[in-house]
């Protein structure tokens, strides 16, 4: 079993074990997820990196256990959480999970409130689904974890309906709703990816603030955009192509990134040093679901291929505490082998 | 930009208006201030970025210049001057009819932000990349054919790609597509409109070496209007930053990225996110709130009611862009105060050299 652990020893809440989602596309299967593992840690804000069609949005939902099936289907893997595996609870026991102990925010908060429901009604729905608890009560909630994320004058605005909020007011609105049962983990899917850069710095300053507000809770941020990991992220998961590809500490991926396609995305961001010059580009396209090749996932358009990527995939190496990578140049270097 | 030559394109005062119906009668209850009095010189060759919110006006600059209003609002209030440098003399382009604008077309060609539906679905690439030839120029259809697979080649997509239709590429593929489109007609002038936001981070950087080679080879001006700073400073040789509609401040781009003036480009600069884990934020300049509805502008400085710094005075009247030293406009006559916290908007981040 993979030894997915922080340098200094943490508390694993959520264990996620050779994780397999397919898809099934005009009779072929597209493995949209194959063989991911990592732990989530308490008190820790994690990063989940990658460009459309790694499986980083796949991996969640996996998790919440909302692939829609069919066509998808999580086809082997083990995700533990609080003592069980989520993935041999039945509807009814995974009902009680979702949105109480693990929560999930998505992209776009245009379209994930319901428009002809009242932000309250939204907001305490959550709660009195999951709790005994009076409507009063449920209301009296609804107000305090609104003021918590920001909203103004929340008591008034319980009555509004989401067209009247903003943007950024609906992502606080989105993260309020997720938040009131008080959840161990916290699943953001890019959730500042359709909001201005001002918004956006204050979402993830209210996510960094709610998460050192709450022993024990723990954030899953999406993302595609590194300098957002960067800013909020202790812990990152770079994937690609359905795979872990580098798990590090935040310092240890910018500092000393191993994996080529780490290396390729880092450089490909512009910095003062380079204006005007041509960029450092990863050459090539994500290949579609059904093109990704045999062996290593990245060997079509890697710039350091050995003939052995294109054969078989390497596995995922600790090439130093808490530091993994998944490739053949890293493998000899590293301490010992894992599936 | 040097004093010597004349500008490419130069707008003056460029007022942008929508008209809002409202009542049983839908008569005219109110006005979007899109774009709210504008001005600037964009030389040729060179590049402009525009950078602002959702809301700021950015979109609407440039569409105005492509003359491509009409074709969707076609009651919008247009005022000002966009006048632009042609063969045959001098234009002033803003709001002619489609006629009168033909002939200058192929001068200002646009890229749009969405390779998925700014391709018409049942057109091949040929069909797609020949449009404005067809439109614009007397070649046979052989030459046509010449010219398209020309320009597949040089924006780096096989020229026997021009049989097949938009679905079968990739996102960067079909920017790619687009561009060559925008080339066909040889303009002196592209506006590209977020050109890379909808792209993978991998296929971003191919996109934008891309139209920095392409602005080399064929000597062309780009608009590049887009939110993200760090690729605009990487194209630009000057930045506009827009609020409200208005711009608020115009520089080189070192001006305004390094060392931005407005108390709006320097909020904006300071939350633009950092890839480098210890970049430190808490000099950031947090702004309150959302941008105003451009229908109900403040009175006065459009920024004022979410300005770290704003007094009585900005309510009274819109403050004009003033150069506060080397040709760098700054619209805030208080531009020289301190912020107290985060009094410098650091930009020492970024420093991974590759």
């Amino acid at each position: 079993m993979t030894d997915v652990t922080n340098k200094a020893a943490a508390e694993t809440v959520l264990e996620v074990r050779d994780l397999h989602t397919c898809f099934d596309i005009e009779g072929e299967s597209a493995w949209a997820v194959s063989g991911v593992s990592f732990d989530v840690h308490a008190d820790e804000f994690l990063g989940i990196v990658g460009e459309s069609g790694s499986g980083k949005s796949v991996t969640a939902l996996s998790i919440m256990r909302l692939i829609p099936d069919p066509p998808g289907k999580i086809a082997r893997g083990e995700i533990h959480f609080g003592g069980r595996d989520l993935l041999s609870l039945d509807y009814r026991e995974m009902h009680k999970v979702r949105g109480r102990e693990i929560a999930m925010i998505f992209q776009e908060p245009m379209t994930s409130l319901n428009p002809v429901f009242t932000i309250g009604m939204q907001v305490a729905e959550t709660l009195r689904h999951h709790e005994e608890i009076s409507a009063a009560e449920a209301r009296a909630r609804a107000v305090e974890v609104l003021t918590q994320v920001g909203i103004p004058d929340a008591a008034k605005r319980l009555d509004d309906y989401p067209h009247q909020f903003s943007g950024g007011m609906r992502q606080r609105v989105m993260i309020a709703m997720a938040l009131i049962c008080r959840p161990r983990i916290l699943i953001a899917d890019e959730p500042t990816t359709a909001l201005d850069v001002t918004i956006q710095a204050q979402i993830l300053d209210l996510m960094k603030e709610l998460l050192a507000s709450r022993r024990g809770s723990s954030v899953i941020l999406i993302t595609h955009d590194l300098a957002v990991v960067a800013e909020t992220c202790q812990r990152v998961i770079v994937m690609y192509g359905g795979k872990t590809q580098e798990i590090a500490d935040i310092e240890d991926l910018f500092d000393d990134p191993r994996h080529p396609y780490t290396r390729g995305l880092l450089d490909s961001i512009p910095t003062e040093q380079n204006k005007g010059k041509p960029l450092h580009a990863i050459p090539g396209n994500v290949p579609g679901i059904l093109s990704f090749p045999a062996g290593c996932k990245y060997c079509t358009r890697c710039p350091e291929v050995i003939e052995r990527c294109k054969i078989d995939g390497p596995p995922l190496v600790e090439v130093a505490p808490g530091h993994h990578v998944r490739c053949h140049l890293v493998e000899d270097q590293g301490a010992e082998g894992s599936p | 930009m040097s004093a010597d030559t004349r500008p490419l394109i130069s707008v003056r005062d460029l007022k942008v208006h929508f008209p809002v119906y409202g009542g049983i009668l839908r008569h005219q209850v109110g006005a979007v201030k899109a774009v709210d009095g504008v001005s600037f010189d964009l030389a040729p060759g060179k590049v402009l970025g525009l950078v602002g919110e959702s809301g700021s006006g950015k979109t609407t600059v440039g569409r105005a210049i492509a003359n491509l209003l009409r074709a969707t609002s076609p009651d919008v209030h247009l005022e000002g001057t966009i006048s632009l440098d042609t063969p045959s003399g001098v234009v002033d382009v803003n709001g002619l009819s489609r006629k009168a604008m033909m002939p200058h077309r192929s001068a200002v060609q646009m890229i749009f932000q969405d390779p998925y539906s700014s391709l018409n679905p049942r057109m091949t690439v040929q069909g797609l990349i020949q449009r404005p030839l067809d439109l614009h120029t007397d070649l046979t259809d052989a030459e046509k054919l010449d010219r398209v697979r020309a320009l597949l080649g040089r924006v780096g997509l096989q020229p026997e790609y021009a049989n097949r239709y938009p679905h079968e590429f990739s996102g960067g593929q079909r920017q790619r597509i687009g561009i060559a489109r925008a080339l066909a007609t040889q303009p002196s002038l592209i506006i590209a409109d977020e050109p890379v936001s909808a792209l993978d981070v991998s296929v971003q950087a191919q996109v934008i070496n891309l139209m920095l080679e392409l602005k080399e080879e064929f000597s062309l001006a780009y608009l590049f209007v887009a939110h993200d700073l760090s690729v605009v400073y990487h194209i630009s040789d000057r930045i506009a930053v827009m609020y409200l509609g208005n711009i608020v401040e115009l520089g080189d781009a070192d001006q305004v990225y390094r060392n931005a003036r407005h108390p709006y480009s320097r909020a904006l600069l300071s939350a633009v996110p950092v890839a480098d884990p210890r970049h430190d934020t808490s000099g950031r300049i947090q702004l309150e709130g959302d941008i105003p509805t451009p229908m109900a502008k403040p009175s006065g400085c459009g920024f004022r009611t979410r300005c770290p710094i704003a007094r009585e005075e900005c309510s009274l009247d819109i403050p004009i862009l003033t150069d506060c030293g080397e040709g760098h406009l700054v619209a805030c006559p208080f531009h020289d105060e301190a912020f107290g916290v985060g009094a410098t908007p650091a930009r020492e981040g970024n420093q991974r050299d590759s």
